[in-house]
């Protein structure tokens, strides 16, 4: 037992600094990515999510070109885009397709002109990939910080905001007779959501953080339809699936092809969608047991 | 700029530009903005794939957009299609990092990939792509009726027997070959530019469906030209231009619906809500 232990959870594991980084940054913000996610599912957001974590590759890449952290190109991008979308029309579900689709659209294309440059100026080829698919094992100690501040205000957004967000997200007219500011909740969360998001970009990758982001709320909304637990549920899932996915690209090390260990990213996103069909079974058997019944009784 | 090498380019682009223009008429009026992101992202899994085991790049992006495609189609039968859509893309993604980390391939060719490189197109590329376009705009054609029914009123296609999730099926298949046809030259991150950006504005422009597909292609024709032209003089990527124009056409598009608007009820008149 103890052998098996030591085979999947090497001694060196958690002595290593990059893994000791990896596994408190990835957890804040996986942790983080579940609670926010969770009203990205509900509100119907996830292009708009997925397109701020795609838009960190804009600010990754503008960050670098003029020398700053890049934690400030991703957050600060982040918010920007989120005002922009917010401004143009996000709220109407008609209009919100198109407005997302424009700003992420004109956003990639400053973000090819910055890793250009960036490349032609630095010459440094290997900035796109970096910005792009982002590795957990080389965010630096030292941003780990900003990164749980950042984490506990889009967090503390959220909680304060939980109730009539909840009720602006489910029914508007609803909240509106309530007396929620239906429009400033919005606003509020997306900015929220736009930190939340820049995060998880910075630390598994602009394009990998939607699964951080919408994979666990969604797993847990099929686990419970009680919100209070669901977003319990979410933040537990993302945090295992990140955790289990450190483990598991440590391990890979020794895997073949290539020994030099697989993409953290792939088994975080694997693990993620493992989860997300796992809760998809017990609604599948309860259809097929339905059917069973329909077939027995004749009807 | 219109020397030989060059030709491929412009042949190329421009069918790329009438695919995207008709294809992106139809991504508009569905509101799926999001799988015309996500599958040309994945497809791009693909073409990581495809230099690992070392076959043709086109194959690769045919297979992967199919693939992508139909899991999206297949997702969204049990959740809501944007979570969908989320997370096919991010398992095909995650695919992608695996590959490019197994694979040896030179970053620049990767970078080209994503944002596109209209100035390699080889001469044995034309031929394929404009086999793959001249299906996209065929099915459009053929699906034309049904999918314009399904696309506007739903219930009311059921009615006809149209079922409108065999009709999304049929549409993200071709959502995915113009992808495989398109993403070589512009590359997986600016096709989705392209057919949205030049769809969105033309419907500002007009709400008749056959003038708004039309425009559609006419800005799309123009966006791209212009882009590949801007591109070649100035030597920056040309997804930058084609970002920039699909977001300047369509800023264009909305101050005309507004302008438009305003002339046509006179502000006194303008009721509160408007």
């Amino acid at each position: 037992m103890t052998h098996l232990l030591r085979m999947i959870v090497e001694p060196g594991f958690f002595a290593n600094q990059p893994v000791r980084v990896a596994l408190l940054a990835g957890g804040v913000v996986a942790l983080v990515s579940g609670v926010v996610g969770m009203f990205t599912v509900l509100r119907g957001q996830a292009f708009a999510g997925h397109a701020l974590a795609d838009l960190g590759a804009t600010g990754g890449s503008g960050a670098f070109l003029i020398g700053v952290n890049p934690l400030w190109g991703f957050v600060g991008i982040g918010v920007a885009a989120a005002g922009v979308m917010e401004a143009i029309g996000i709220r109407r579900p008609r209009g919100r397709d198109v407005a997302t689709g424009i700003v992420l659209g004109a956003g990639l294309g400053l973000a090819a002109l910055f890793l250009y440059w960036d490349a032609t100026v630095t010459n440094t080829t290997g900035a796109t990939l970096s910005v792009l698919f982002g590795s957990m094992f080389v965010i630096s100690g030292s941003t780990v910080p900003f990164i749980a501040a950042l984490s506990a205000l889009a967090l503390a957004v959220v909680v304060l905001l939980y109730r009539p967000l909840l009720l602006s997200s489910v029914s508007t007219d609803m909240a509106t007779v309530r007396g929620v500011a239906v429009r400033a909740t919005g606003t509020a969360y997306l900015l929220a959501m736009a930190v939340a998001v820049s995060l998880a970009a910075l630390t598994i990758g602009a394009i990998l953080s939607t699964a951080l982001l919408i994979g666990p709320a969604a797993t847990a909304l099929r686990l419970t339809s009680r919100t209070g637990l669901a977003v319990l549920w979410s933040g537990l899932i993302g945090v295992a699936a990140t955790w289990l996915g450190i483990l598991l690209a440590w391990d890979s090390f020794y895997w073949p092809p290539v020994r030099h260990g697989w993409p953290v990213s792939f088994f975080v996103v694997t693990l993620v969608f493992l989860f997300y069909l796992i809760a998809q079974l017990p609604a599948v058997g309860r259809i097929g047991r339905a059917r069973a019944r329909q077939a027995r009784t004749g009807g | 700029m219109f020397s030989g090498f060059m030709l491929n380019t412009w042949t190329v682009a421009t069918m790329v530009a009438v695919v995207a223009g008709v294809v992106g008429f139809f991504i508009v009026l569905r509101g799926s903005s999001f799988v015309a992101d996500a599958v040309p992202q994945g497809a791009f899994a693909g073409a990581a794939g495809a230099s690992l085991i070392g076959v043709s790049t086109l194959l690769g992006l045919a297979v992967f957009a199919l693939i992508g495609a139909l899991g999206i189609g297949w997702l969204s039968r049990r959740s809501r299609q944007d979570v969908a859509t989320a997370l096919a893309l991010v398992v095909m993604l995650g695919l992608g990092a695996l590959f490019l980390s197994l694979s040896t391939e030179y970053a620049p060719e990767i970078y080209s990939l994503l944002f596109g490189e209209v100035l390699g197109v080889s001469t044995n590329e034309v031929a394929p792509v404009a086999a793959l376009g001249a299906v996209c705009v065929a099915a459009i054609i053929v699906m034309y009726r049904p999918l314009m029914l399904s696309s506007v009123a739903p219930e009311l296609a059921e009615a006809r027997g149209v079922s409108s999730h065999r009709m999304e099926m049929c549409f993200l298949v071709v959502v995915a070959l113009a992808t495989s046809m398109s993403l070589p030259v512009v590359g997986a991150l600016l096709i989705f530019s392209l057919m949205v950006g030049p769809p969105a504005a033309a419907r500002s422009f007009t709400s008749k469906p056959l003038l708004a597909m039309a425009l559609s292609v006419v800005i799309a024709l123009m966006t791209v030209w212009v882009a590949i032209a801007a591109s070649y003089t100035s030597n920056w990527p040309v997804g930058f231009f084609v970002g920039a124009l699909g977001a300047v056409s369509y800023g264009t598009g909305r101050g005309w619906a507004a302008w438009r608007r305003t002339r046509a009820v006179p502000a006194a008149a303008r009721p509160l809500a408007a």
